[in-house]
């Protein structure tokens, strides 16, 4: 009985501490959990947000806004809608908030900014029939289309941004079409940063799988000192790196200095500005990346297997194909994936290397969002970009498993 | 790998190692290109040199634009470093203490700064923290790169601590410390060189960013790699070369200091570890 109770106790005491001992923790974490996502996750998610919110026509609209949340798309709109854009004109006018509005619409029809601009100078005097003036300004408003944009941009929430992003958008009726040829980008820089990405992790494979397998093969000694020549590019910075390859592939540069002077070229090659050069710096940035854990891999498989097949008479290639490629596997996933997913980010590489028909999926986020202030279309090429990263970045924690994710 | 008997095999074996030492000069080239480059006495951007000088260096330590962005870079790496090492050494002893309720979120919120693209943060980082006043000044750089270090010293404390022997914290407990103590008199002794490790990966960190430098800062707070990106985007001089053998010279001094630092870490866990 007293036996029971004091076990009883005990167990209460290490529950106790256990409890204690979570609160302890939780507190310790918490700043820095509390610092991330306040400065953080919370900014990016703000910022994707702003990708699926139309906030400028219902705020610089509001009148015509609500006019149209009652109009059936079919025809054209009421008076009472027509009236509510002269007055809501004549307020942005005034307010000097135009512009907002005007710019968002002019994303969806090119030409509505100077539609916009073109009537609020035109507006009719109070008393006058507003449809008809409207009409009489510009012709466009009188057709259903140009007030399908406007409603379509009433918001609050809206497509508009992600199905640009994918070169889509949607007709009058509501239904989604192809994006008309001048703004249908976005698949071909995806295309272009996918395809690039796969080059660059194809080259690293290529050319640090027999590097890994030969210094997985050396004793550690003599492998560390080989070692140095990955680690030292590994931590140098990748503006430094890439600031060596515009010296170098200048026209004036090294490479061309060099080329010319073994009588390779007979003039020096345009090389910066290229995708070669993209390409080139690229993967000599990430190289390190696909080594590393192609070697910790590598350096796992047992010697002896290779000596097993070789007496059991497969010759090295068969040995190779059957024992040692298979059981690398689990490096090359780690290094590709690692390599990949960093490519499909790159933004400062390609931006100082590349022409303008090298620009990846990032040159374009900083484009809307710093040259032109679209912020959602920066939102929504940035929620791609983060998808596709996040679900790649899973797969490649599975496969490593939590901790060796963490540590790369 | 077996060892090669055959005239083929040999040949293979040849070939092989050909390859590997052709990759790892690929490796380093460039950057052994680039640091001769900067003690040139002219001012070609190709070899030979004309001539060895330091006038590259001298226009470097003589330019209010250079020496200002290497001010702002210590500054913010210091302000960062400072913050992202104390919360960092915090929420990795936290983790390490108790298996929280909801870990795999919050350590999914203590990575994210490692797994977002760099534009996708800056460019949120500009979403938020313009508004609130934070663009455009210092603070605001040392929060960025407070957020953007932090993971790293989380992930090389934990590396730390996961040696670290628990039976210590019941022995300081039996002797009487409080939690408190127990970590600033028994742990933190014990996990230094891992904080201290920490710490310089997050000064390197900060000192090697560039992206979210040339959406957040100012003209006020150009930091070196900011100044580096303009300079290669408009007039490129051989200064650029002189300051990329700085910070090459500086990121091999941080790093090698951190590999260290970790290897000391190492042994004294295995010291205190084994009973």
């Amino acid at each position: 009985m007293a036996e029971g109770s004091a076990a009883a106790g005990l167990a209460h005491r290490v529950r106790r501490t256990g409890g204690r001992r979570r609160l302890a923790a939780a507190l310790l974490v918490m700043p820095l959990f509390v610092f991330l996502l306040v400065g953080f996750v919370g900014p990016i998610a703000a910022l994707l947000a702003r990708g699926v919110q139309d906030t400028e026509v219902p705020r610089v609209l509001p009148r015509v806004t609500a006019a149209l949340a009652e109009w059936d798309g079919r025809g054209l709109p009421d008076d009472a809608a027509f009236a509510a854009l002269v007055e809501d004109l004549r307020a942005a006018r005034a307010a000097g908030t135009l512009a907002q509005a005007a710019t968002r619409l002019n994303y969806d029809i090119n030409g509505f900014r100077t539609l916009m601009f073109a009537t609020a100078r035109r507006l009719p005097v109070p008393g006058e029939d507003a449809r008809a003036a409207l009409i009489a300004a510009d012709p466009a408003w009188g057709e259903r289309a140009t007030w399908a944009a406007i409603r379509r941009a009433a918001g609050p929430v809206t497509d508009f941004y992600l199905l640009a992003a994918l070169d889509l958008k949607r007709d009058t009726d509501g239904a989604i079409v192809a994006a008309p040829a001048e703004q249908a980008i976005f698949l071909d820089v995806l295309a272009r940063t996918f395809g690039i990405s796969a080059l660059v992790t194809l080259l690293c494979l290529a050319a640090g799988y027999p590097v890994a397998a030969l210094l997985a093969s050396l004793e550690p000694r003599r492998a560390a000192v080989l070692f140095a020549f990955v680690l030292l590019p590994f931590w140098t910075s990748l503006l430094v790196r890439t600031a060596a390859w515009v010296v170098l592939l200048q026209r004036e540069g090294v490479v061309n200095a060099a080329l010319l002077g073994l009588g390779l070229v007979e003039a020096p090659l345009q090389m910066i500005f290229t995708r070669f050069a993209v390409v080139l710096a690229m993967a000599h940035i990430l190289l390190p990346f696909m080594i590393l854990p192609l070697y910790a891999v590598m350096r796992a498989i047992p010697p002896g297997l290779g000596r097993a097949a070789a007496s059991l008479g497969a010759p090295p290639w068969l040995a190779f194909l059957r024992v040692t490629w298979p059981l690398s596997l689990p490096g090359v996933a780690a290094g590709s994936l690692m390599v990949f997913i960093q490519a499909l980010g790159y933004y400062i590489t390609p931006a100082l290397l590349g022409g303008a028909s090298d620009q990846m999926i990032s040159w374009f986020i900083a484009f809307y969002a710093s040259r032109t202030v679209n912020w959602g279309m920066a939102a929504a090429l940035s929620a791609l970009l983060l998808v596709a990263t996040a679900a790649l970045y899973a797969v490649y924690a599975r496969l490593a498993g939590e901790t060796q994710a963490r540590m790369a | 790998m077996s060892a090669p008997r055959t005239p083929l095999g040999r040949l293979g074996r040849v070939v092989h190692w050909a390859f590997t030492l052709a990759v790892l000069a690929f490796l380093v080239a460039p950057i052994l290109a680039i640091v001769p480059l900067s003690f040139s006495a002219g001012s070609f951007l190709h070899y030979p040199l004309p001539g060895l000088s330091l006038q590259w260096y001298r226009e470097f330590f003589g330019s209010p634009f250079w020496i200002d962005s290497v001010v702002n870079s210590l500054i913010i790496g210091a302000g960062a470093t400072a913050l992202a090492t104390t919360l960092g050494t915090l929420a990795a002893f936290g983790l390490w203490l108790a298996r929280l309720p909801g870990r795999g979120v919050v350590v999914a919120v203590l990575i994210a700064p490692m797994v977002v693209p760099s534009v996708v943060a800056a460019v949120g980082l500009l979403f938020a923290y313009a508004p609130v006043g934070l663009a455009n000044s210092h603070a605001g750089m040392i929060l960025a790169h407070t957020a953007l270090a932090a993971p790293f010293v989380v992930v090389t404390v934990s590396a730390t601590l996961s040696g670290f022997d628990r039976t210590l914290l019941r022995a300081a407990a039996a002797c009487g410390a409080g939690p408190a103590t127990a970590f600033r008199r028994v742990v933190l002794p014990l996990i230094a060189p891992g904080v201290a490790a920490g710490a310089l990966f997050a000064f390197a960190i900060s000192l090697d960013e560039v992206v979210v430098a040339l959406f957040l800062a100012g003209p006020g707070q150009r930091t070196l790699p900011r100044q580096m990106f303009a300079g290669l985007n408009d007039n490129l001089s051989l200064a650029i070369a002189a300051a990329a053998t700085i910070l090459i010279a500086l990121s091999i001094l941080l790093m090698a200091s951190v590999g260290w630092l970790r290897g000391r870490a190492a042994r004294l866990a295995a010291r205190t570890g084994q009973p």
